[in-house]
């Protein structure tokens, strides 16, 4: 799936995946990642 | 020689208007979302005292079933009232709100916790017949006041109101004008936080038998701040606690770290006590009025309880090796450093795999793994999942990973080295320190050996860091009588012969 031109809102979880390992998993593509968090729920 | 865990206590305080009034899902409905269908379904979805108390993981919290008991019970649970329940647990009890708030005045110094007359008169029986907070705390819940002075209060004098089925029954004065740090709400928040320390403080000193002078320091490690403008953090909730609970030869500290505080003051406290600067620490935590409720938009959406509507409490006592109680053992302690970082896999490596490869163990050498022990009938509906299965499963496919497990092996592993949750959502109280109590008693018991408590903490709350946290320890089997045998000592006849060697060849050479 291309990323191109796509802009991203990262909400991770603390217990499931963190926002820092979705950024990680979108480097090298070309979204554009507007905001990152990750929130607890608990 | 390492610290031991001689005792713990666990207590839960129903807080039904609590959850209305002061948690903060519902604090910012009112702000933002005032006459929203939610905050008015929101009373009919509150429970009895009488339901908390038969909640299944409620009384698995107080110890009156173990976690093993509760995970043969089907989920939901809420549903499912234990038949038989009691306010009283084997680690303590279930509180309710109305006692709480005379203890909350009790805990106040500053004479800014104020009370409706006629619910004191009502109330002030029941407390007195407690068999644990004794005469000294009694004393100092005052006769009370007008209900048109409360209402005044709260309605003209910036005061935070105090609640019982409905009824407005007394206030938290601010104690500034200005300090936003003194305002009322902030101090109500940290006195049922201070509040619920010392019941559990004095439950502990029941479970453990422990003089109260005989504690000499406490750890104190909510996730509350008390200070001023110009401290905001100052803190020492422990002392102050302390203070209440009557431990008079106590001094203490409080250790933050969100949810992974427990943990953290746990190693700390087993350090103290193995450095031999302290023979007897407590650590306990309060619990937490903001997060009541905190899922409850979800809860009430799909027509169940609240059930986030108890604060929740525990204490915990660390002391010196007494070759029986299980010991801490510091030489397994795992760490999520600065340069770890945040993907669960590398989260749990340096939780639970680093520090059992450092000390030449595998997973499966642990018994029993404690982590975020949060109550999935909590969580599930309010789609955040079931935290410790995650967590364990986590463990498990770090088991396969290493290739001591077989993939086929994973829910079994679940099963044996898991377990389900049963703490309230209270932050730091479900991270790894329910499981304390129960530990100690398995390994007392001859059940297992080897317990691993995990603390993790999301220090991205504070947006001071995107830093995650979490420090872990092993809790197992006393090994005193069997370390001592095997560990090569000198005998009197040896220390004997080594002075008679070294006279003879002093005579030797003075004859020389």
């Amino acid at each position: 799936m291309s990323l191109l031109n796509r802009k991203i809102i990262i909400i991770g979880d603390r217990d499931g995946i963190p926002g820092p390992a979705i950024e990680e998993c979108l480097k090298g593509t070309e979204a554009e990642i507007l905001f990152s968090s990750t929130e607890c729920f608990v | 020689m390492n610290s031991v865990l001689t005792a713990a206590s666990y207590i839960l305080v129903h807080a039904p208007d609590m959850v209305v009034h002061n948690g903060t899902t519902q604090t910012t409905e009112r702000v933002v979302n005032p006459g929203s269908e939610y905050l008015k379904q929101l009373p009919e979805h509150i429970r009895s005292y009488d339901q908390a108390v038969a909640y299944a993981p409620n009384q698995t919290y107080i110890g009156n079933m173990t976690p093993g008991q509760l995970g043969e019970m089907e989920q939901p649970w809420h549903d499912m009232p234990v038949a038989g329940a009691t306010r009283e647990g084997r680690y303590g009890e279930i509180m309710p709100q109305d006692e709480f708030l005379l203890l909350m005045q009790a805990s106040d110094m500053f004479d800014l916790v104020r009370l409706d007359r006629a619910f004191v008169a009502k109330t002030k029986p029941a407390l007195e017949k407690h068999p644990l907070l004794g005469q000294e705390i009694l004393a100092l819940v005052k006769a009370g006041e007008d209900a048109s002075d409360i209402a005044r209060a709260v309605n003209e004098e910036h005061a935070e109101g105090l609640y019982h089925m409905g009824q407005l029954v007394g206030y938290v004065k601010r104690a500034h004008d200005v300090d936003a740090n003194l305002s009322a709400h902030v101090l109500l928040e940290n006195l049922a936080s201070k509040a619920s320390a010392v019941l559990a403080l004095r439950h502990l000193l029941h479970t453990s038998g422990v003089a109260p002078e005989e504690i000499e320091y406490v750890i104190e490690c909510s996730e509350e701040a008390c200070g001023d403008m110009n401290q905001r953090g100052g803190g020492n909730m422990a002392k102050a606690a302390a203070e209440v609970a009557g431990l008079g030869n106590a001094t203490g500290s409080d250790v933050r770290g969100f949810c992974a505080a427990p943990s953290h003051a746990f190693v700390m406290a087993a350090s103290l006590v193995k450095a031999g600067t302290f023979k007897k620490v407590a650590v306990t935590a309060g619990g937490s009025t903001a997060k009541l409720g905190m899922n409850a938009k979800d809860h009430v959406r799909k027509g169940l309880p609240v059930l986030e509507d108890v604060l929740g409490g525990f204490a915990v006592l660390i002391t010196a090796d007494d070759g029986k109680n299980p010991e801490i053992d510091l030489d397994i302690v795992g760490r999520h450093t600065v340069g770890t970082g945040a993907s669960p896999q590398a989260v749990i490596t340096s939780l639970v795999l680093s520090p059992l490869e450092r000390a030449g163990m595998k997973i499966q050498d642990i018994d029993k793994f404690a982590a975020e022990l949060q109550n999935p009938d909590i969580t599930k509906p309010a789609g955040a999942g079931d935290v410790p299965q995650a967590n364990f499963k986590m463990i498990g496919a770090l088991a396969v990973k290493t290739g001591e497990l077989d993939r086929g092996g994973l829910n079994g592993f679940i099963e044996q080295h898991g377990m389900v949750g049963w703490a309230p959502t209270q932050g730091h109280i479900p991270s790894g320190a329910p499981y304390m109590g129960f530990a100690r008693q398995a390994i007392l018991d001859g059940e297992m050996e080897k317990a691993m408590i995990i603390g993790k903490g999301s220090l991205f709350l504070g947006r001071l860091t995107n830093q995650f946290d979490g420090i872990s320890f092993v809790l197992r089997k006393n090994r005193g009588a069997a370390q001592q045998q095997q560990e090569p000592g000198i005998s009197k006849e040896e220390v004997r012969g080594m002075i008679a060697e070294a006279l003879r060849s002093f005579a030797a050479s003075m004859e020389g």
